[in-house]
């Protein structure tokens, strides 16, 4: 790669709560629990309308792909089930529960009894674990699938997008946990090293992991710090993975394929305190900030709870928020009120006012080439845009649309504002429609022989 | 009776219309929703143009002191006809108007820096309109010209009046007016070319040329005021320092070789003619250059070559417009050969041939 190839782009970081501990929401009125929180099947809710839950207690599962169980976050009576349309788009159903006041904690909450991989993994799923940093993959899925063919357990630590600190946070606060759960992957996967992967513009972090490493190393299991430059998007999987191992997860591949597990460094401490306590994730930390936000902080909130609620508590907004972004400034989805409930995998809620959110008019191109530089997959947005504004099926494929991960990189470094992630996201849907049709197209003749014979 | 079938669908309720709304949108209105990036770098193409402009301003100056206030017709006329050229185009084209992004004023300043200060005004306006109207706006616009508009400019004008175009005149010291008895002289490259023409003439001194109290186009010669501009759009990221560097770099050892070693030779070559103006300036335009570090490499190195070939032996004397011309026109294939391998796919395997003959 050499010095042709820097990854990624600077961007303004507007890190202004890393000095803030997280704020403990004690009571929430009311939490709702969508039944798709991640990738994978929606769960099916195991409450009706009526039923007291206590903190803990499952209320929506599901046996098809990829699931994990999702767990009340606060005790009080299930109010109603209601069909919400999420920032995706989809119709999602959700369990929407009125506290009690009380937290009153499920009898059954017990540590996990580990002996076996299996127990494990079972115990993981069972937790209700997906990828904190944002992409929610179901974990003990990641887990499974890396048992066998991962050496290194990569921790990231990175946290690259503008404003969010809420991992900053949970390395300083719950490094200990961090440790523990890195111990416990490392015994059940059995991997012998351990590297925590983190920008170098989180000092304290850095030092407080440091010498927390030193101490928990030992000579079956080597942990240590990967220092890495502040650039965006330093903390996407494959990014990270080359600028700690300098190997090359291949177009199409998982990182097991490399020999890696990646895992999100809040991830990595819920386990260890899970197999503590046997508390399921029912809680997050979430940075709430951005130009209408009076006084960002960072927030520990129960999952579910609505955002009307969470700036409710967070105080007096500066301005009407004009935009409001539910995870990173660089990849997080816009909802259009306060009326989403956080899920698991939002890191941050992003309040701007009209200045932040105003969208300067697109012009022509002029071949700057700051997209194709910027671009951490080595892709010519420029091109792949062209590409689909012509709805060239062949040329996007040609120019490896697909393996676009969608950071953004090129629209925030365009001088000329053009749209260029947005229009790849669509003409990687232009190859997924060509793709469905090409199957269609092969299996019909298939089915006509079968149908004359 | 299953849970599903109990499920309600809701509303959106709007926000409650607080009275925090101080900006003057009505309570209750929806906040914009976009897919991401939600946030942007304030970079913008009018931004970049501006910088360019600035970055040529000291050029201006020491072309104003040299040269005369003639200097300031001439730019003022270039300026001002591109830019009302790119604005009539647009309108009668029907397109967005583009005025506003600086472009036009930008290859107005360029075409200007590329004229001698005695050339008539009309003639400059007759570039401004080959440089917007034929070369930029009937290919597109801005982005879309397969070469600069302001060396394509001078190129037609220097075929369409080359008397004019190559009746140099020595600078006239500290003068403020228009000097009327400027005297002819030949450009350091021709002297250096050994023309019959320029035999008597002697060259200006290394410290001359570098400040640039030579004959030449306008804002060609002053070294120093090229190179501060020039290092204000590296500095602040406007350009990228590799298509200068390996363009003057070739040059220099082309014609150090080819001088027999000798450094002085070498130096006039470098501060000689519009090498400097054009590989700072002309040669880093966006949209005529390689998009890769790699094919800005190769692109530099070739205007390199170009321009000692041309200089050495062509019957020109400078070679740095048809340099910059061919080369924008070998863009593409740079482009095309020096695609990036996107990250994680195999480099495509060695030529079959290749393998074959090798067998």
């Amino acid at each position: 790669m050499g010095i042709f190839f820097q990854k990624g782009i600077h961007v303004r970081h507007n890190k202004r709560t890393s000095a803030l501990q997280p704020v403990r929401i004690e009571h929430c009125s009311e939490v709702t629990l969508l039944m798709k929180q991640h990738i994978g099947a929606p769960c099916r809710p195991l409450v009706v309308p009526g039923d007291l839950v206590k903190v803990g207690q499952v209320i929506g599962d599901t046996d098809e792909g990829l699931a994990v169980p999702l767990h009340a976050s606060i005790s009080g009576r299930v109010a109603r089930l209601e069909i919400l349309r999420v920032v995706t788009g989809e119709d999602v159903k959700a369990v929407v529960i009125t506290s009690d006041g009380k937290m009153t904690l499920a009898e059954d909450l017990a540590p996990p009894v580990l002996e076996t991989q299996e127990d494990f993994f079972r115990a993981v799923r069972a937790s209700g674990l997906v990828g904190l940093g944002g992409a929610g993959f179901p974990t003990h899925a990641k887990l499974r699938s890396a048992a066998g063919d991962a050496d290194t357990l990569l921790v990231n630590a990175a946290e690259c997008e503008p404003y969010i600190t809420a991992d900053h946070r949970e390395a300083l606060d719950a490094a200990d946990d961090v440790m523990e759960g890195i111990a416990l992957i490392a015994r059940f996967l059995g991997i012998h090293t351990a590297v925590i992967g983190i920008e170098n513009n989180k000092g304290d972090a850095i030092a407080k992991l440091r010498s927390l490493c030193a101490q928990a190393s030992s000579h079956a299991l080597k942990i240590s710090t990967g220092i890495l430059p502040s650039r965006y998007p330093q903390g996407a999987e494959k990014v990270f993975i080359h600028s700690l191992t300098g190997r090359v997860v291949p177009v199409g591949a998982l990182p097991s394929a490399v020999g890696v597990l990646v895992m999100n460094l809040a991830s990595v401490a819920f386990l260890g305190r899970y197999a503590k306590t046997g508390r399921p994730l029912i809680s997050r930390t979430v940075t709430v900030d951005g130009s209408a936000v009076a006084k960002p902080m960072n927030v520990r909130v129960p999952i579910g709870i609505k955002l009307n609620e969470l700036t409710e508590f967070s105080g007096q907004l500066k301005s009407a928020p004009a935009k409001i972004i539910l995870s990173g400034p660089m990849m997080g989805t816009a909802s259009p009120d306060l009326n989403a409930p956080i899920s698991k995998c939002n890191n941050a809620v992003l309040l701007f006012d009209r200045a932040e959110a105003a969208v300067q008019p697109e012009s022509a191109c002029i071949r700057c080439g700051a997209c194709v530089r910027g671009c951490p997959m080595k892709l010519q947005p420029l091109k792949l845009e062209a590409a689909y504004r012509a709805g060239n099926a062949a040329a996007l494929r040609a120019l490896c649309a697909m393996n676009c991960m969608e950071c953004g990189c090129c629209s925030y470094v365009c001088p000329a504002k053009r749209e260029l992630v947005q229009r790849i996201r669509l003409g990687k849907g232009i190859l997924r429609t060509a793709d469905t049709k090409a199957k269609a197209d092969a299996a019909a003749p298939a089915a006509q022989k079968e149908a004359s014979t | 009776m299953t849970p599903e079938n109990e499920a309600v669908p809701v509303k959106h309720p709007l926000p409650a219309s607080g009275g925090t709304q101080s900006d003057g949108s009505p309570p209750g209105a929806l906040a914009m929703v976009s897919t991401s990036p939600h946030t942007h770098a304030h970079r913008t193409t009018r931004g970049i143009m501006l910088d360019v402009c600035a970055a040529l301003l000291p050029a201006l100056a020491a072309s104003v002191y040299y040269f005369g206030t003639r200097v300031l017709a001439v730019t003022a006329v270039s300026v001002g006809c591109c830019v009302l050229f790119e604005f009539l185009s647009r309108i009668v084209m029907k397109r967005p108007q583009t005025v506003g992004d600086c472009s036009a004023a930008v290859t107005g300043l360029l075409l200007a820096y590329n004229l001698p200060a005695t050339l008539p005004l009309w003639m400059v306006g007759f570039g401004a309109l080959v440089a917007i109207v034929v070369v930029k706006q009937m290919f597109g616009g801005i982005g879309r010209n397969f070469v600069n508009p302001a060396i394509a400019a001078r190129i037609v004008l220097l075929f369409s009046f080359a008397g004019p175009m190559t009746a140099w005149t020595l600078p006239t010291g500290h003068s403020w007016q228009v000097a009327p008895d400027a005297v002819a002289s030949a450009t350091p490259m021709a002297i250096l070319g050994g023309g019959a023409e320029t035999a008597g003439q002697s060259l200006p001194s290394l410290l001359q040329m570098f400040l640039g109290a030579r004959a030449g186009s306008l804002g060609e010669t002053c070294a120093a005021a090229l190179l501060l501009g020039g290092l204000y759009l590296i500095v602040f990221k406007v350009i990228s320092p590799i298509i200068p560097l390996t363009y003057l770099g070739t040059v220099a050892a082309f014609f150090f070789l080819a001088g027999g070693l000798d450094w002085r030779f070498t130096v006039y070559q470098l501060l000689g003619g519009g090498l400097l103006l054009g590989a700072l300036f002309m040669a880093t335009d966006y949209t005529t250059s390689p998009l890769t570090r790699k094919g800005k490499a190769i692109y530099g190195v070739g205007l390199g070559l170009l321009t000692a070939v041309i200089r050495l032996y062509g019957s020109l004397p400078e070679g740095v417009s048809f340099a910059i011309l061919i080369m924008n026109i070998l863009v593409p294939h740079i482009d095309a050969l020096t695609a990036p391998i996107p990250f994680g796919k195999p480099k495509p395997p060695r030529k079959e041939g290749r393998r074959h003959a090798k067998a």
